[in-house]
C-alpha cells in the first residue's frame, strides 16, 4: 500500500530537512522523498497537504490512559483516539494502572489494547518499583522483553535516595529511562497547589517549589553516581531547569519535558477554586513560567509532553481539596505549542524536535521521530495558521476535566497518519487544503 | 449606599463603602438583643438553613439567634447526622436542601473553597461562616463592629494579630478588612506560621514582625488567635510550654501597647496558652462584647442577604440579576 504525501513542507530536525518535498510511504515505512516535479506513483493514493507542514509523527511520552482498572475515566482506545485527533501519533503510557503495570502481563494487555485500537501506537512505561509502592524493584527484564520503552513510579515520586539509586543502575542494565516524578513528599504533603502569593490568598496548603527542586537535584546526583539515563517528567519549576542545565554542562544523562499548562498559566488561575486548575505539579507563579519558557526556547528543555489525565466529572466536582490532581491534555497541547510559536519563543523545527525527533531519540525509539527512509510511515501534518476554539463537548477522551475549553487557539494537527494510514482527518481539512490552494494560486 | 450581592464569601472582594453598610446595618440591629422582646419581624417567613461540616457551637448559634431574632426559621444541620456519613457529596446535599428552597444557607466546611464551589451550583444565597484557612467574613465584621464601638473608628488604628496566621481565616479576613479601612496591620508569631512572605497578602497596611513585642509596640488593638494543638503534632512548634511562655499574651506585653489598648480573640481561648489568664478576665479584653456583636453583624448579613434591604432600583435589579444568575442549564416545560 503506497501513500505520498504531496505537497506539503517537511520539516525534519534529524535530518536537516527544511523543504518543499513530497514524502512517499510504502507498506507502513517512508520509503523516501520525492520531488514535487515527479510523478506520482500509479499505484500510490495522493495525500494532498498544499500549504501544510509535514512532521514526523508526533511522540507523547507521558499520558495517563486508565486501562486497567480505571476504564470510567478513560480507555486505551478512547486515548489513543484523543491522541490522534491531537496530532500524536505514539503515546507512552504510565504504569499507575489498576492494577499497576509492575509486569509482563499488563505490559502485554495494554500493547494489545492499543493495537486493537489501531489508532496512535501504545507504548506502556513499566513501573519502577512492585505496585510502584516504592519498596521492591518491579520486574524490569521482564517487562522488557514483553514491550515497555521506559520505566517510572510517575504519580508518586521514589521516596528515597537509596531506592532511586537501586532502581537506576538496575534500569541501567537493560538499557532503559528512568522517567521520575520530582517531588519530594515531605515538603509538598498535603498541597493542593503552587505555595505562594495565591495558595496563601486561597487558604490552600502549598507544595513549594523547593520540592521539586530538591528531587531534580538529586536525581542528577544520582546519574552521575550511576550513569543511567534520567528523564525528569513535568518539570515546572525554575530550580529544577537549573539542575538540569548543570548536569548537561557536565555531560550527564538527564533529559527532561515540560506540560503546556505549565507555560500556559500560572497559579492566579486557581483563584476561583476550579478544579480544573488543579494538576500535579501545580500551576506555578509567574516566574516560573517565565523560566519554562526560557528553557524551551534554549534547548534545557528537551521534551513536550503533556501529563494528560483523565478525571470523571464526579471527581472534579468534588471541593478542590478533595478533588484528584490532573486535567487531559492530548487535544490541546499543539495548539498550545503553536502559542510558543507565534510568540516567537520557538521555530517551526525546534517545534518538531520538541514533540518528535527529542521524544524518539530519549526513549529509544529508532526508527521514529524522523522522515528518514526506512522510518515508520508515523507522520502529523500541521497548519500553523488554523485558527480554531477547543469545545470539550466534542472531545474524543471520555474525560472533559480541561482548563482550556473555549479556548481560541492558532495552529493545530489536521491529520495523523500512522504507519501510512490515515487514522485523523480534521474535519474541516478540506476546507482548509481548498484554501491552501487559492491562496497558492493567487500567488501569496 | 445598599449591598447588592447575592453572597457573602468573603471579605478580599468587598469594597470599604460595602463593609460600612454592613457594620452600620449591624449597628441598627445591636439594639434589639438588648430589648426584652427580642424580635423583628423583618425575615418573618423565611429559613435559613445552617449548613455546618465542622464542629462549631458558638457561630452556629449566632447565626441561629440571628436568625431568629429576624422572625426567620432556622434549621440547623451539622455534618455528623447528616447523609455525608453515608457518601453523600457536598453537592448533593446542597442540591437537596436546595429543593426545600431555603433563602439562604450558612455554611461552614474545613475545605476552602466549599462556599464558592456551593454558590455556583446553588441558587440560594450563601453565607460564608468560615472555609478551611481561607475566609471568615462575619468574624472580621463583627471584630470591626468591636473595635468601631470602643475605637471609634478604624482608620489609623494600629492593630497587633499574633499566633498561628498561615492557618487563619480569622487572621485573613481581619486583615483584608482592617486594611480596607484604612488600618496598620503587624503580624508576628512563631517564624514557622507567620512565613515573611504573608506581607504580600495585600497591597499595603501590613507588615510582617519578627516577634510579638515589635508587633504589640503601641498597638490600640491587639487580637489574639487560637492555637491550634493539631499544629504542634504537625511540627510547627515544639511544645504548649514554650508556647505559652514565648508567643503567648501576657500582661507585661500591654505595657509596651498604645494606652487603652483593647484585647480581642475569636475563641473559644485556651486559658493560659495563647492568653493568660489576667488578661481574659480583665476590662481591656471585649471577648465577650465580640460575641454580642456576633448576633448583631449576623442579623444584618442574613437581612441584606435573605430579604429585604435589596436597592429596588433599575441599576440594583440588574446587578441582582447578574448576581442571582441561575445555573441550571435545563429549565421546566
Amino acid at each position: 500500500m503506497k501513500l505520498l504525501v504531496a505537497n506539503g513542507y517537511l520539516i525534519d530536525p534529524s535530518q536537516n530537512l527544511n523543504a518543499g518535498k513530497n514524502l512517499l510511504i510504502e507498506d507502513g515505512r517512508i520509503l523516501g522523498l520525492m520531488d514535487r516535479s515527479e510523478a506520482a506513483p500509479e499505484d500510490a493514493e495522493v495525500f494532498d497537504a498544499t500549504g501544510l507542514m509535514v512532521a514526523p509523527g508526533f511522540i507523547d511520552l507521558h499520558v495517563h490512559l486508565r486501562e486497567p482498572g480505571q476504564e470510567y475515566k478513560e480507555t486505551i482506545a478512547t486515548g489513543a483516539a484523543a491522541a490522534v485527533a491531537g496530532g500524536w501519533t505514539s503515546i507512552c503510557a504510565m504504569p499507575n494502572t489498576d492494577p499497576v503495570n509492575d509486569n509482563p502481563a499488563v505490559t502485554r494487555f495494554i500493547i494489545e489494547q492499543g493495537q486493537r485500537a489501531q489508532l496512535a501506537n501504545v507504548f506502556p512505561i513499566g513501573a519502577l518499583t512492585k505496585g510502584s509502592g516504592g519498596k521492591e524493584l518491579a520486574e524490569m527484564g521482564e517487562m522488557k522483553r514483553a514491550g515497555i520503552v521506559a520505566v517510572s513510579d510517575d504519580g508518586r515520586s521514589v521516596s528515597t535516595a537509596a531506592m532511586m539509586r537501586r532502581a537506576m543502575e538496575y534500569a541501567r542494565g537493560f538499557d532503559l529511562t528512568v522517567v521520575d516524578h520530582c517531588q519530594d513528599s515531605s515538603l509538598s504533603a498535603g498541597g493542593v497547589m503552587h505555595e505562594g502569593r495565591w495558595s496563601m490568598i486561597l487558604g490552600l496548603r502549598g507544595m513549594p517549589s523547593a520540592a521539586e527542586e530538591v528531587d531534580a537535584v538529586r536525581d542528577c546526583v544520582l546519574a552521575k553516581l550511576t550513569g543511567a539515563r534520567v528523564h525528569l517528567a513535568h518539570l515546572s519549576t525554575r530550580g529544577a531547569l537549573e539542575a538540569v542545565r548543570r548536569a548537561r554542562e557536565i555531560g550527564l544523562p538527564v533529559t527532561c519535558e515540560v506540560s503546556p499548562h505549565h507555560w500556559s498559566l500560572t497559579d492566579e488561575s486557581v483563584s476561583e477554586y476550579d478544579t480544573n486548575m488543579k494538576m500535579n505539579p501545580p500551576l506555578r507563579s509567574a516566574d516560573h513560567v517565565a523560566a519554562l519558557r526560557e528553557g524551551l526556547r534554549d534547548g534545557t528543555v528537551d521534551v513536550i509532553a503533556t501529563d494528560h489525565a483523565p478525571h470523571h466529572l464526579d471527581e472534579k466536582a468534588l471541593e478542590f481539596d478533595e478533588s484528584p490532581f490532573g486535567i487531559t491534555g492530548l487535544e490541546t497541547a499543539v495548539g498550545l505549542a503553536f502559542d510558543l510559536v507565534h510568540q516567537g519563543v520557538i521555530n517551526l523545527e525546534r517545534l518538531v524536535e520538541l514533540c518528535s525527533t527529542a521524544p524518539a531519540r530519549i526513549f529509544r525509539l529508532g526508527d521514529r521521530g524522523t522522515l528518514r527512509s526506512n522510518a515508520v510511515g508515523d507522520v502529523t501534518i500541521l497548519d500553523p495558521q488554523f485558527e480554531w476554539t477547543f469545545d470539550v463537548t466534542r472531545t474524543r477522551s471520555k474525560s472533559r476535566n480541561t482548563p482550556f475549553d473555549g479556548r481560541a487557539f492558532k495552529g493545530a494537527a489536521v491529520a495523523t497518519i500512522v504507519a501510512g494510514r490515515v487514522v485523523y482527518l480534521h474535519p474541516e481539512f478540506a476546507k482548509i487544503t481548498s484554501s491552501k490552494q487559492s491562496e497558492l494560486a493567487a500567488g501569496r | 449606599m445598599t449591598f447588592n450581592r447575592k453572597h457573602l464569601l468573603g471579605i478580599r472582594e468587598l469594597s470599604a463603602d460595602e463593609i460600612n453598610h454592613l457594620l452600620d446595618t449591624a449597628e441598627t440591629f445591636t439594639d434589639v438583643s438588648r430589648r426584652e422582646i427580642k424580635k423583628v419581624p423583618a425575615l418573618r417567613g423565611r429559613t435559613i438553613i445552617n449548613l455546618f461540616f465542622e464542629p462549631s457551637t458558638r457561630t452556629r448559634t449566632s447565626f441561629e439567634i440571628a436568625a431568629k431574632r429576624l422572625s426567620a426559621d432556622a434549621i440547623n444541620i451539622s455534618v455528623a447526622t447528616s447523609s455525608v456519613t453515608k457518601g453523600e457529596t457536598l453537592l448533593d446535599t446542597a442540591r437537596n436542601l436546595e429543593a426545600m428552597a431555603p433563602d439562604c444557607i450558612v455554611v461552614r466546611h474545613s475545605m476552602a473553597g466549599a462556599p464558592h464551589h456551593l454558590a455556583r451550583m446553588c441558587d440560594a444565597p450563601i453565607v460564608n461562616a468560615g472555609d478551611g484557612s481561607h475566609e471568615h467574613p462575619t468574624q472580621a465584621l463583627l471584630d470591626a463592629l468591636t473595635i468601631r464601638e470602643y475605637k471609634g473608628s478604624i482608620k489609623g488604628l494600629n492593630v497587633a494579630i499574633i499566633g498561628d496566621i498561615l492557618h487563619s481565616r480569622v487572621a485573613r479576613s481581619n486583615i483584608y478588612l482592617l486594611t480596607k479601612l484604612g488600618a496598620n496591620v503587624r503580624v508576628a508569631g512563631p517564624g514557622t506560621l507567620v512565613p515573611t512572605e504573608f506581607a504580600d497578602l495585600v497591597e499595603h497596611g501590613l507588615h510582617v514582625e519578627k516577634t510579638i513585642e515589635a508587633a504589640i509596640e503601641g498597638a490600640d488593638v491587639v487580637m489574639v488567635l487560637r492555637v491550634q494543638r493539631e499544629r504542634q503534632d504537625a511540627a510547627f512548634f515544639p511544645s504548649m510550654r514554650e508556647y505559652a511562655i514565648h508567643y503567648g499574651l501576657h500582661p507585661n506585653h500591654l505595657e509596651r501597647a498604645a494606652p487603652e489598648a483593647i484585647v480581642m480573640h475569636p475563641g473559644p481561648i485556651n486559658r493560659g496558652i495563647e492568653i493568660s489568664s489576667e488578661i481574659a478576665d480583665s476590662s481591656r479584653s471585649l471577648i465577650l462584647d465580640q460575641v454580642g456583636n456576633g448576633v448583631a453583624v449576623r442579623m444584618a448579613v442574613l437581612y441584606l442577604l435573605a430579604g429585604g434591604g435589596r436597592d429596588d432600583s433599575d441599576e440594583g435589579k440588574e446587578r441582582q440579576q447578574k448576581n442571582g444568575k441561575k445555573n441550571r442549564k435545563v429549565s421546566k416545560a
